[in-house]
């Protein structure tokens, strides 16, 4: 993978990271009182498909769910309406009333998350087949479990509908492990409706390599992935979990932890400026 | 000529697909008799589009449509089939507008039939739509209220839900209050209820009986019209509800926006607190002639 284009991927990782940061500092000292997805430790998913997308000029629907903080910022939402949003007020992205779990822009062409988990599967294979626009369906390996969601990769595979499933697959359902819940994967069952269906890690060179397969026919890649922090607030399952960011920070070097330090202090500066206007 | 209430809905849909850009989906629409003649010979590329059998996935499928400002058209064949249809609809589509400010405009097409076609066929079941924000639901039984149905729905961006049924598919005639004079009793029919509504009428009227008409066409909002107030404040023995859904849903909640506006009791009559089967004994068929007669007669008999 070429160093500037990881690189790229990088940036709009830390800044996620450092957004998620500053988010579970202020769900732990309670300026933040609505419940809190975070997707710190999945970031490298929403920015490298962000990168590769920018790179081929693709502005995509964007259909993710309740963990859908890096999406939106990976893919070019505006940190500020974020942090209005998960502070419940009205300049926020979703006016205050979607909270962290429904995240909207018009901007990006992200649709919010109604809460029914794996819906936006089937919406936004809808959505797809209507404006025959590349489509981006984010899911987690829950969610992906929903019987409706399978009807919906069924349909996109006969329509040869332009559109991305991602399964953001952390290995939990809350704290549910997948080999409790299934003996399958979707990897083979994306095959099996006829997709393209690969089951990758999330380090970028990965997800970089299956690019030349996206928008050209219905493809789902489940990633395998870790969510540092609780399914809802700030708190940590484990202190073992292996930590992507930190694992590409060492790899890329000084040039990373540079761009981490100037995020860091941008960051913090945001939400510093907008609690202060509470 | 004068036109049916089948060929309406076929000439709708058709301007809808030319005219409009927008989409007709469904299960089996071209299937034998295209849902009962209602739906134009087109195919994919013209906007006709046959989903697959997933009905819960399918409704989800219609809502991203919807979404994209085709403004959808979506054939559900057998309104019980909305269980399994409704929830995204109910959940995404009719909340996106006021969570998100983006609309999702679509128009349900819940057909309704009866008679030997078991536990989920039979029956309206617009009830299920009805408790929840973002919905408009209507009932038309004539080629005019057909066509307001759908100008009402162009002209706005929120759900609609059109409750049809196929009993009316033949009608040609429009259907009108008749609320003059002193009246025993007012009924205000619901879908299939309105035409035995007139039956009912004529017969008591050869038994003596003032029997008023009000015609329900719009569900939701429940548009309760002054000159009905007017004529339940004066008939004698007050008010009936038909319906061709379960009384514990849309008709009580009428009869008591009804009775509070009117101080008048008002009844209900629908469809029986059972289960339907597949035999004629067993099943669970909206109020009849007779049977709404006999309902008026006890009820006059009571107040007496």
């Amino acid at each position: 993978m070429n160093k500037n284009f990881r690189l790229e991927i990088f940036k709009k990782a830390s800044l996620c990271r450092n957004f998620e940061e500053e988010v579970v500092k202020n769900v732990n000292n309670k300026k933040i009182s609505t419940p809190v997805y975070v997707s710190a430790g999945q970031e490298f998913i929403a920015s490298t498909l962000a990168a590769i997308c920018q790179k081929k000029k693709i502005k995509p629907l964007l259909f993710g769910q309740h963990r859908c903080h890096s999406i939106y910022l990976a893919f070019g939402g505006k940190p500020i309406k974020l942090i209005d949003e998960l502070l419940g007020r009205e300049t926020g992205c979703t006016q205050g009333k979607g909270g962290s779990a429904s995240i909207h822009s018009k901007v990006i062409n992200m649709y919010g998350h109604d809460g029914l988990m794996g819906s936006n599967g089937p919406i936004g294979v809808g959505a797809c087949f209507a404006t025959k626009k590349p489509t981006i369906i984010f899911l987690g390996d829950a969610a992906a479990e929903e019987d409706y969601v399978l009807g919906a990769l069924g349909w996109a595979s006969h329509k040869k509908l332009p559109i991305l499933f991602i399964i953001e697959d952390n290995d939990f359902s809350i704290l549910t492990k997948k080999s409790v819940r299934r003996n399958w994967n979707m990897k083979d069952v994306a095959r099996s409706f006829k997709l393209e269906g690969h089951e990758i890690k999330d380090d970028p060179k990965e997800i970089e390599k299956y690019s030349k397969l996206f928008f050209k026919k219905p493809t789902l890649l489940n990633i395998n992935t870790n969510r540092i922090f609780w399914h809802a607030g700030g708190g940590k399952d484990s202190d073992k979990t292996f930590d992507r960011f930190k694992s590409e920070t060492k790899i890329l070097g000084v040039k990373a932890k540079k761009i981490n330090k100037m995020y860091e202090i941008y960051i913090k500066k945001l939400w510093k400026l907008q609690l202060e206007k509470q | 000529m004068e036109i049916t209430v089948r060929e309406t809905i076929k000439k709708t849909v058709l301007k809808h697909l030319k005219k409009k850009n927008g989409l007709i989906l469904g299960q089996c629409l071209s299937a034998v008799g295209w849902v009962g003649g209602t739906i134009p010979e087109l195919t994919e590329k013209e906007g006709v589009i046959e989903l697959s059998m997933a009905d819960v996935a399918n409704g989800g499928i219609v809502v991203g449509a919807g979404l994209s400002n085709r403004r959808p058209i979506y054939v559900i064949r057998y309104q019980g089939f909305n269980w399994f249809n409704a929830p995204i609809i109910l959940n995404y589509a009719c909340k996106s507008k006021e969570i998100w400010n983006v609309p999702c405009p679509i128009f349900i097409r819940g057909i309704a039939m009866e008679g030997s076609i078991g536990p989920v066929a039979g029956s309206s079941h617009y009830s299920l739509y009805y408790r929840m924000p973002g919905i408009k639901i209507i009932s038309p039984m004539t080629p005019k209220e057909y066509i307001l149905a759908y100008d009402h729905f162009m002209k706005n961006d929120d759900v609609y839900y059109v409750s049809e049924h196929r009993g009316s598919y033949n009608n040609t005639l429009e259907l009108s209050d008749h609320l003059s004079g002193k009246l025993d009793i007012v009924i205000f029919g619901i879908s299939i209820t309105r035409f035995e509504a007139k039956k009912v009428k004529e017969v008591l009227l050869k038994k003596g009986f003032k029997i008023g008409i009000a015609n329900i066409l719009w569900i939701k909002p429940f548009e309760i019209k002054n000159k009905w107030i007017v004529a339940l404040k004066k008939a004698k023995f007050g008010g009936l509800i038909l319906d061709d859904d379960y009384t514990t849903g849309v008709a009580s909640d009428m009869a008591y926006q009804l009775m509070k506006k009117s101080n008048k009791n008002v009844e209900t009559m629908g469809l029986k607190d059972k289960s339907a089967g597949f035999s004629k004994k067993s099943d669970n068929l909206p109020p009849n002639t007779n049977e709404i007669i006999e309902k008026i007669l006890k009820i006059i008999k009571n107040k007496k």
